[in-house]
């Protein structure tokens, strides 16, 4: 396929009707009904969005009004994103596990008058929000179930509006109307809006325009060379920059399918039937793929275990060579095919892996371990580097020029550079446009010539000439020695650790390094059941002696490897306790995209934190808590510290 | 909530009545006496104390248990006594207060299973999997589908169910009565030994089975914030005896209700 098809097409519905034309019988879209794949066809999708557009037109939806879309990765929410650019008017992805707080505020901060919504929960969410968000006029459902009695005069099924749609676009009239509609509209015009996750704080609506996201989409289908015949499955959150590039954007630009797993909790079992050749993960799915693979192998008997071990450690020698077509020794190229159909091959069916061609991993630095144990099985797994403001992508390792810590060079035409203080700013084909109705805010990022400044520290590494992102610039610190304190890079050498789920570093302002832990349930209650420990509760589990005994030697080996970096060595942990409960998003300690909110801890847990530098060995914390229906709870728990010997640091660190 | 307004316009005829219905074992009456009915489509609670007899009803509606007098009928047909089979065809479906699951066999088969009644393919095509016997087995897995999509239990389709959580177990449970295609669900503490989560859940389970099929229910329950919200209708039992039928409202204020539940001062 030629590189840039998407040529001349300038927003997405032109890009439809281009597909229609040209792939018109190859499947658009997957879903997985009562047990069977459904397929659409493009030619199919065409024709059901372009009667969902007429039908949201009848009902008022108009240009350049927005329209909320709430809910999971559903062929009828992706059309409603579709249909709503059809008629030029801004769909606006909200994220579905979104609590009724957080759904309120970007509904009244878009100005939606309408929204696409999945089912039930998300109905009765927006209403029981209703007298905040004023200018709502009516929602439109794709599941049925429980709405029956429900008052329609606010109300409507997706499939009535697609099916009123259908029977008006009968009329050749209002078919050349909708023709001039799709025609008429400016690449420059508002694509979507998407809602930051808020990491550092509120949300803030990014503006996206059609051909902004077209022309970066383009660029990154021909360096991964996606063509019609590729498949991605779609199971991240639609209101995700990285859902609507990889699997919108990228496959209208290509053509590709995109599969929706059945429900959230099939969407392993789902990767795996569908054999996607896209792929893309966040580290912490891929840390989690790999601590459940681990702990069954642990439970598997001792010939298979055996073997596992060994070719295991085959692919840690050769298996990454082999990928980068490096010089190989023939024994181990012999030993590795023996492997791939002993090992590599049946656990990357497992995984759902069989078929991918490209698999990306980005949002969070991923462990160097973790990476290379992906890679070393023969998964073409590789780094990306970008944010919402950018249209996800600023940087993307090319086959074949892959280091674990690094992000890789500049995508084409993405201009990066980096400032004297050492932020990363960039201007690239995607950049958004604004801030929705913040200007301030698009202001204070854009600097004065027109780049965009991320808030990440990096610099292009001397070697290769690729990106290296150290931490966010507000979070590398300093202890008080001036030592560099940058916590997500310890945070990150403790999570690799299948026990532990998540840490939070703290050192910045004051003499040292100290850190809090979440145990990982599922494997250490794991290895709880093997050695008899008995616990009543996760709270129980983290207080554990032998747990803290664990974690201790888990610290002490990241104090060994950060010692032996010269930089790194004054930044040890000396000190470290396990968290009573789970860094939960619904409490707002972890964003949704599971980052950690650095400010918001230190306040919530300013007991444990004094705790861990006057010497105590507990402090004791009380916390309200969330559930998941919004109701609120406290937790109380008296929380063990352990202090950790720290390696002697190099004489040349002290001399820096 | 359903209980606030006056009678449910959905609620039609009686579709099963019991009258005067008495059961002892040896010397222990369970039940005695006693009379109620359940109206076509609706959520009929049956509550008590430990020991009122609210299960030893229940197996008497469903033929497990035939009662010494009394006379139970059901869309129409009196009959003093009635198999569990006989149950089951007539259109009476059921679930265990110990959940009664086919351990080994996976949530999907273990719901297939509660197809069993509405095969007709002879055990020969059966045996070969070939014919009428593929045909009918597409057409119940499709409703077998419909119920896992229903339930929402796509996730363990393929799992044993003895290595389920209780809940999802129950859910299981629940899913395997309604492939029966009951007019009446008989539920004996679906909520039991459940956390206040699955709690909600499985009420909205229930409200949505009644909504969505029609189906009308009958069940027993101790949480009293379950019953009072979900159904159209209590009837209470004590020793064995009723001593108190109507709306969740008027049980509640009922006095003979309140000292069963409560102990009266000697």
């Amino acid at each position: 396929m030629a590189p840039n098809a998407a040529a001349g097409a300038d927003t997405f519905p032109k890009l439809l009707i281009r597909n229609a034309h040209l792939y018109g019988a190859r499947p658009a879209m997957r879903h997985k009904d009562l047990g069977i794949w459904q397929t659409w066809t493009w030619r199919e999708v065409h024709e059901v969005v372009r009667a969902y557009a007429v039908g949201l037109h009848n009902l008022g939806v108009k240009r350049g009004e927005t329209i909320a879309i709430v809910g999971g990765n559903r062929p009828k929410l992706y059309w409603s994103v579709m249909a709503a650019q059809v008629l030029g008017a801004i769909p606006v992805p909200v994220y579905a596990d979104a609590v009724a707080d957080e759904l309120a505020f970007v509904l009244a901060h878009a100005d939606v008058r309408f929204a696409a919504v999945e089912d039930q929960e998300q109905v009765d969410k927006i209403q029981s929000v209703m007298n905040r968000v004023p200018k709502l006029e009516m929602m439109f459902y794709d599941e049925k179930r429980g709405l029956r009695d429900y008052d329609h005069s606010k109300l409507r099924a997706m499939d009535d509006v697609i099916a009123d749609g259908r029977k008006a676009l009968a009329d050749p009239a209002v078919a050349a109307w909708l023709d001039k509609e799709i025609e008429s509209a400016k690449g420059s015009d508002p694509s979507i809006i998407l809602y930051t996750s808020g990491t550092t704080g509120t949300s803030k609506g990014v503006v996206l325009t059609g051909e902004g996201s077209i022309n970066a989409a383009s660029d990154t289908v021909a360096f991964d060379k996606l063509t019609e015949t590729d498949v991605a499955l779609a199971y991240l959150p639609l209101a995700w920059v990285g859902d609507h590039y990889l699997n919108y954007a990228q496959g209208l630009v290509s053509g590709f399918c995109t599969a929706c797993p059945e429900s959230p909790d099939t969407a392993m079992a789902d990767l795996r039937e569908i054999g996607p050749s896209f792929y893309f993960a966040p580290p912490r799915t891929l840390e989690l793929l790999l601590t459940r693979v681990m702990i069954r192998m642990e439970d598997a008997g001792l010939m298979k275990r055996k073997l596992f071990h060994y070719f295991i450690d085959v692919a840690r020698r050769h298996g990454e060579h082999i990928l980068n077509g490096e010089h190989v020794p023939l024994s181990g190229r012999l030993l590795y095919a023996i492997g791939n159909v002993l090992v590599y091959g049946p656990l990357k069916n497992v995984l759902g892996f069989s078929r991918v061609r490209v698999a990306y991993t980005a949002g969070e630095a991923v462990g160097p371990d973790l990476f290379s144990f992906y890679r070393s099985i023969g998964l073409n797994l590789k780094q990306l580097y970008g944010q919402t403001e950018a249209f996800l992508y600023l940087t993307a390792q090319p086959d074949g020029e892959i280091y674990s810590d690094t992000v890789g060079p500049a995508c084409p035409n993405v201009d990066i550079r980096i400032s004297e203080n050492g932020e990363v700013q960039f201007k690239s084909p995607g950049m958004f446009s604004c801030y929705f109705k913040d200007a301030a805010k698009t202001a204070e990022v854009m600097t004065p010539d027109g780049y965009v400044k991320t808030g990440d520290a990096g610099f292009f590494d001397e070697k290769t000439g690729h990106l290296k992102i150290i931490d966010r610039t507000k979070d590398v610190g300093k202890l008080n020695d001036g030592t560099m304190f940058p916590p997500k890079y310890i945070e990150n050498k403790l999570k690799f650790y299948p026990n532990i789920r998540e840490a939070v570093a703290l050192g910045d302002k004051h003499d040292f390094v100290t850190v809090m832990l979440n145990i990982d349930l599922t494997a250490v209650g794991s290895w709880a059941e093997r050695n008899n420990v008995v616990y009543g509760s996760y709270q129980e589990l983290a207080g554990h002696p032998l747990v803290y005994d664990i974690l201790e030697k888990h610290v002490a080996e990241v104090n060994r490897s950060l010692a032996a970096d010269k930089v790194m060595a004054g930044a040890q942990v000396k000190r470290f306790l396990i968290l009573h409960k789970e860094l939960d998003p619904d409490d707002g300690e972890i964003t949704r995209t599971l980052k950690v909110r650095r400010g918001f801890i230190a306040d919530r847990y300013a007991p444990l934190i004094n705790a861990l530098y006057d010497g105590s060995n507990e402090a004791d914390i009380s916390t309200e808590v969330t559930f998941e229906d919004g109701r609120k709870g406290t937790i109380s728990a008296r929380v063990k510290i352990r202090g950790m010997k720290t390696e002697p640091i190099p004489a040349m660190g002290k001399a820096a | 909530m359903r209980a606030a307004g006056g009678p449910d316009v959905s609620v039609g005829d009686v579709l099963l009545s019991v009258e005067d219905v008495s059961l002892s074992f040896g010397g222990v009456r369970a039940v005695s006496g006693v009379s109620f009915d359940i109206r076509k489509g609706e959520i009929r609670a049956i509550i008590g104390p430990n020991g009122a007899g609210k299960t030893s009803m229940l197996n008497v509606i469903n033929g497990f248990y035939h009662p010494q007098k009394g006379r139970i009928t059901f869309k129409g047909e009196t009959r003093s006594r009635m198999r569990p089979h006989d149950a089951a065809y007539g259109g009476i479906a059921r679930t265990f207060q110990n959940v009664a699951l086919f351990r080994g066999m996976t949530a999907l088969d273990n719901i297939m299973a509660g197809r069993t009644l509405k095969m007709h393919a002879n055990f020969f095509w059966q045996l070969l999997r070939y014919g009428p016997a593929l045909r009918e087995e597409v057409e119940h897995r499709k409703r077998v589908e419909e119920i896992i999509d229903f339930l929402k239990i796509q996730e363990i389709r393929r799992v044993p169910v003895g290595r389920l959580p209780y809940g999802l177990q129950k859910r299981v449970e629940l899913g395997r009565a309604l492939a029966m295609e009951p007019e009446l669900l008989l539920l004996d503490e679906p909520m039991a030994g459940m956390n206040l989560e699955e709690k909600e859940d499985m009420s909205r389970f229930v409200l949505d089975v009644n909504d969505h099929y029609g189906t009308t229910i009958a069940l027993i329950e101790h949480d009293m914030g379950v019953v009072m919200d979900l159904s159209d209708r209590v009837v209470v039992l004590d020793h064995g005896i009723k001593i108190a039928d109507g709306t969740p409202d008027e049980v509640k204020r009922n006095q003979a209700v309140i000292d069963a539940y409560l102990g009266v001062a000697h």
